[in-house]
């Protein structure tokens, strides 16, 4: 059975994530510092707040070195809400902090003239194909709960997976080779929200191509 | 997206239904509640707890801990929250977020601090405010509208937001209970100008009601609690009402 490790850098809403995991049955474990992350089937990171200081929070726990090293050992990275904005190179938040770098590009506060942060639900334009998307066609199934003032742009576009719309049109999930991130929180976004987080539970367990 | 919110009061874990905060009635579990609502279609809640005690940590942690295992929507637990060792804890056990009402009109600057430690996303600071009788403006009153403060609240709310409240939950004293509609008056006022996003609160009486607050009273969620726990009107049917009245809801 697939092992999902769910980081534990204190800036964030972790308790939900693990519950929202544990009821779409995954096994689920915290990670606090490095050498508690392992190899595990995946790799998730939540959160809620400031861009460098959960960096910083993330280094000083040994836990960016832990995730390149899982990453590499074949660990899939999941990221919500900050945690997606962690996966990129930098941000505009926190000039000179680097981010984890497992997807290309930079985070930019949202230009828009509606308030921010964006707090509340959203409808999300996926890509055709993306995996985490299969079957939420109906604007019910892809409405999703938004807490955020900045948005990630991808380097390639074709890692964008996901847009939606405030003010401005926004990435609302990006992803590539076995990362996968999303602006919103889908363990707060109801059964649209959990039916996301069960899909990409699923593509867990589907043996990688040879 | 406009938000429908239902509120629930808990007075020692269990749901009640205020009238004018006054005669209370007990309606149920809140988790229990709060899992339909969820499947109803409710966009976020609010737990208020009423329990008359002084050490109520145990009692509000308990039920953020209860509700994160078997809600998946926002939530947000408010009364009785004093410090940020109350928020922490509160956040900590799974509430998206935490209202403060009383502890912020003694202690301003708590609002301050919480909001730098844990971000402004997750502090609500509620407004309890009631018309003043000449007319001019309406006053901030504690305790269930029983106790004035004297502040101004269209001031008072400023002043929260510039200290780092994320939201405002606004309830007009006047209409709690009465189910005459909100004020919208009261809610453009502070709307008008606050740039975070207000919560409007206090005489929803039926569908259409809810619409007026948007349009009239440019509030950006909308919150209520008898007209849904006495099963009168469904989740449905009021966001059905505000959509054919244009307003943009969740699907």
């Amino acid at each position: 059975m697939s092992e999902v490790v769910v980081l534990d850098y204190e800036m964030s809403n972790l308790r939900s994530a693990v519950k929202a995991l544990e009821r779409l049955g995954a096994n689920v474990r915290v990670a606090r510092s490095g050498d508690e992350v392992g190899t595990p089937t995946a790799v998730v990171l939540p959160g809620v707040g400031h861009f460098g200081e959960a960096m910083k929070r993330i280094r000083a726990a040994g836990l960016e070195d832990a995730v390149h090293r899982a990453y590499q050992d074949g660990s899939t990275v999941l990221g919500i809400c900050l945690g997606l904005q962690l996966l990129f190179d930098e941000s505009e938040e926190s000039p000179g902090q680097p981010g984890l770098g497992l997807i290309k590009g930079g985070v930019e506060a949202l230009r828009t003239d509606r308030k921010l942060p964006q707090i509340g639900w959203n409808t999300v334009e996926w890509r055709d194909g993306a995996a985490i998307a299969v079957g939420a066609d109906s604007p019910h199934e892809r409405t999703y709960y938004f807490v955020h003032s900045f948005a990630v742009h991808p380097a390639d576009p074709d890692a964008v997976l996901g847009t939606a719309e405030y003010g401005q049109r926004f990435c609302a999930a990006a992803g590539g080779e076995r990362v996968t991130g999303v602006q919103f929180h889908p363990e707060k976004s109801s059964a649209a929200g959990l039916g996301l987080l069960q899909r990409w539970l699923a593509e867990l367990e589907v043996p990688a191509a040879a | 997206m406009i938000r429908v919110i239902p509120c629930l009061d808990v007075d020692q874990g269990r749901v009640v239904k205020g009238v004018n905060f006054v005669d209370l009635r007990d309606a149920g579990d809140p988790v229990e509640l709060a899992a339909r609502y969820d499947r109803e279609g409710a966009d976020e809640l609010v737990f208020l707890d009423i329990t008359a005690s002084h050490e109520k940590r145990g009692t509000i942690v308990e039920l953020a801990a209860r509700t994160a295992e078997q809600v998946f929507i926002p939530f947000t637990i408010g009364g009785g929250i004093r410090t940020e060792e109350d928020i922490r804890a509160v956040l900590a056990a799974g509430a998206d977020k935490v209202s403060i009402n009383s502890a912020a009109v003694k202690d301003p600057d708590l609002i301050t601090r919480a909001s730098t430690r844990f971000g402004a996303q997750c502090i609500v600071v509620a407004i309890d405010a009631k018309r003043r009788e000449d007319g001019s403006g309406w006053e901030v009153y504690l305790n269930g509208g029983r106790k004035p403060t004297g502040l101004e609240a269209v001031e008072w709310a400023k002043e929260v937001v510039a200290r780092g409240a994320g939201e405002i939950l606004l309830t007009s004293m006047d209409r709690d209970g009465t189910q005459d509609g909100f004020d919208t008056e009261l809610l453009a006022a502070v709307s008008g100008v606050v740039g975070v996003p207000v919560i409007a609160s206090g005489g929803a009486g039926g569908p259409d009601d809810f619409a007026k607050a948007v349009k009239e009273g440019l509030a950006d969620a909308v919150l209520a609690a008898s007209i849904f726990h006495d099963g009168i009107h469904t989740i449905a049917e009021v966001k059905e009402a505000m959509s054919s009245d244009g307003v943009e809801v969740r699907p």
